[in-house]
């Protein structure tokens, strides 16, 4: 078994049918390893969320293979796809997506719920996972009574409170200052500490690359470029596959 | 309280106009339903009321009598018949039948007269005076509930049957009939004479067996012996004035009729706010699907919501349906719910919210967890 969390080998996919089809990644490949946070850039319409979206088990590809923890999404059904991102993903999301009747820890304890953990074990998890992200003052509040930031980072905790090999987070700062962006690149790029994780973030914003081990650009459905390094350390660039580009 | 749970009553809670709403449409389906069920067998009580009331053995009757109103008669004469065959203590003669009551304003008013010996069948719930006194000449017994129409006010008032002087020996407290016809007992001999009866006819037999006597075998008995009659069981006549009165006459159709639009209307009604409800919680549920949710986990959700409507509303509508009890008790037709009822009217409820929940669930599992990302 390779030790890469997510490998993505020959993947395109293909949005809508007659007129209106899009061939909205063409013959990607990518593999994900624990203890990095690569941070996947492009301009709007570039491919970037469908990407993540079959990296995290939500779409399967029309043609090429993922591979998620060793488990090949390819031909799963709903439900499978389900059961692979329950054992081994989670998500951050650019509008929160909080549950507003739940307080921030009812909010963590739905993601252990529908992986069948309840009560107090619930409970302690999602209030270490609120204190991992500095909220543990917040266990009770209501997402309407947290800022933009302190919700995405309830969300955070809500992401990792089960353990999941791969985070994926998608445009997590774009609604944010550029304060509470940091903050939350900070949280993300300390959670990649962990060789367990491997963190994906999908951002406009150019600024986040200096939280990043390695950066990814994609446009027009097409991986161009994967630069690897922390900030300032842009020298190592890889331009892959341009020869692929249409 | 498990998570799911607290989630579905946190949106059902959440929008307190739409959860109001839905009540009001579940409380008006359960009650009418219960209402109609309750007036279905408050009728079928009370049109079998006075065989409940009558302590005989076997029921004989002129061969196709459809219920106890019906006005057939037999020959006297079988009565002898009947007190002699083996197996038979004794055999009452009954007489039942119409007749008119005179006011002292002179007008007149229908009555349903039952005569008998006053002791296999005679009045019950008796608050002012006696049954015994009922044998004095001209003493008959009535129901409070029909002391305006009858003119009368107690004990000692006076009136007249078809010409005949009556007076009011015993009063009785919610003996009705669904024909709001008041019945009047008196003794048989009187009864004849209050319905037109002549001595050589009855209306029925009360057949009183001998202690050890074999039942089946004593009506086989009567039965082979009197071809124009029919034997029947108190439980077996009791059976066929409900089932007459019932379906015989269309009453209960239109009373099953209206449960079940009933039924249809609270069914709608939840489908609809459940189904609006879950369209507003859309992005959740996608949510849930994108961090890998089971359909299951989902479908919980929203039967939980379905659940707590229906229980919720079947504890307002059960408030309301014994209200309607004790608003009906002294009218012409009361409605009865019993435990039995209750407990049906609950798995009802149940069944209909979580049936209408099932629009809902239809929606759900087209969501597409990829919206999340583009919301």
């Amino acid at each position: 078994m390779s030790d890469f969390i997510v490998e993505a080998k020959g993947v395109t996919k293909v949005l809508g049918r007659g007129a209106a089809q899009v061939h909205a990644l063409k013959d990607i490949d990518l593999s994900l390893r624990g203890g990095e946070l690569t941070v996947l850039m492009g301009p709007s319409g570039s491919g970037k969320t469908t990407l993540l979206s079959i990296l995290g088990c939500i779409l399967t590809p029309t043609l090429g293979t993922v591979r998620v923890c060793g488990r090949e999404t390819q031909g799963a059904n709903a439900e499978v796809l389900a059961k692979l991102r329950r054992d081994h993903v989670g998500f951050v999301f650019q509008s929160y997506h909080l549950f507003p009747t739940l307080t921030a820890s009812e909010n963590i304890q739905l993601a252990l719920d529908i992986r069948g953990v309840h009560g107090e074990d619930a409970r302690a998890k999602s209030g270490d996972a609120l204190e991992k992200v500095g909220l543990a003052h917040k266990i009770a509040s209501y997402p309407h009574e947290l800022s933009g930031g302190e919700q995405q980072r309830v969300a955070i905790a809500r992401a990792i409170v089960s353990n999941p090999s791969a985070i994926f987070a998608d445009e997590p700062t774009a609604v944010l200052d550029t304060k509470n962006g940091q903050t939350i690149m900070g949280i993300l790029a300390e959670i990649a500490k962990d060789p367990a994780h491997g963190v994906l973030v999908v951002t406009h914003d150019s600024r986040m690359t200096s939280f990043a081990d390695r950066v990814i650009h994609i446009e027009d459905g097409c991986l161009v470029g994967d630069e690897r390094g922390s900030a300032g350390d842009a020298a190592i660039l890889t331009t892959v596959r341009a020869g692929r580009r249409t | 309280m498990p998570l799911n749970l607290t989630l579905a009553s946190r949106n059902l809670f959440h929008d307190r106009l739409r959860f109001v709403a839905t009540t009001i449409g579940i409380v008006f389906s359960v009650v009418l339903v219960m209402v109609q069920m309750g007036l279905y067998f408050g009728f079928g009580r009370m049109v079998t009321t006075v065989i409940a009331h009558t302590s005989a053995d076997l029921w004989v009757m002129r061969h196709g009598t459809k219920c106890f109103e019906d006005p057939s008669l037999l020959t006297a004469s079988k009565l002898t018949h009947v007190a002699t065959t083996d197996g038979v203590a004794e055999a009452i003669p009954l007489v039942i039948g119409f007749s008119g009551w005179i006011l002292p304003s002179g007008e007149i008013t229908p009555v349903f007269v039952v005569g008998s010996d006053l002791q296999t069948l005679k009045p019950w719930n008796v608050t002012d005076g006696t049954v015994q006194a009922l044998s004095t000449p001209g003493a008959v017994a009535v129901d409070r509930t029909y002391f305006e129409r009858l003119g009368v006010s107690g004990i000692g008032s006076k009136a007249n049957i078809r010409g005949l002087p009556v007076s009011v020996a015993a009063v009785t407290d919610g003996i009705r009939s669904f024909t709001t016809t008041p019945y009047i007992f008196s003794d048989l001999s009187q009864a004849r004479a209050y319905i037109g009866i002549p001595s050589t006819m009855v209306s029925y037999l009360l057949v009183k067996l001998r202690p050890g006597a074999d039942l089946e075998h004593v009506r086989h008995d009567l039965q082979a012996s009197l071809p124009d009659s029919e034997v029947l069981t108190p439980a077996e006549f009791h059976e066929r004035s409900r089932s007459y009165w019932l379906f015989g006459t269309g009453a209960g159709a239109a009373l099953f009729a209206g449960a079940i639009l009933a039924i249809i209307v609270g069914m709608v009604i939840v489908a609809q706010t459940l189904y609006s409800s879950t369209k507003d919680h859309l992005d959740e549920f996608a949510t849930l699907r994108a961090m890998g949710s089971s359909n299951g986990y989902i479908y919980s959700v929203i039967i939980y919501q379905a659940l707590l409507n229906a229980v919720i509303g079947f504890a307002f509508a059960t408030l309301i349906g014994f209200s309607v009890v004790g608003f009906t008790r002294s009218g012409a037709l009361p409605v009865l719910i019993t435990p039995t009822l209750i407990l049906a009217m609950f798995v009802l409820t149940v069944v209909m919210c979580v049936a209408a929940a099932l629009g809902a669930i239809f929606r759900v599992v087209r969501i597409d967890p990829v919206m999340v990302f583009t919301r």
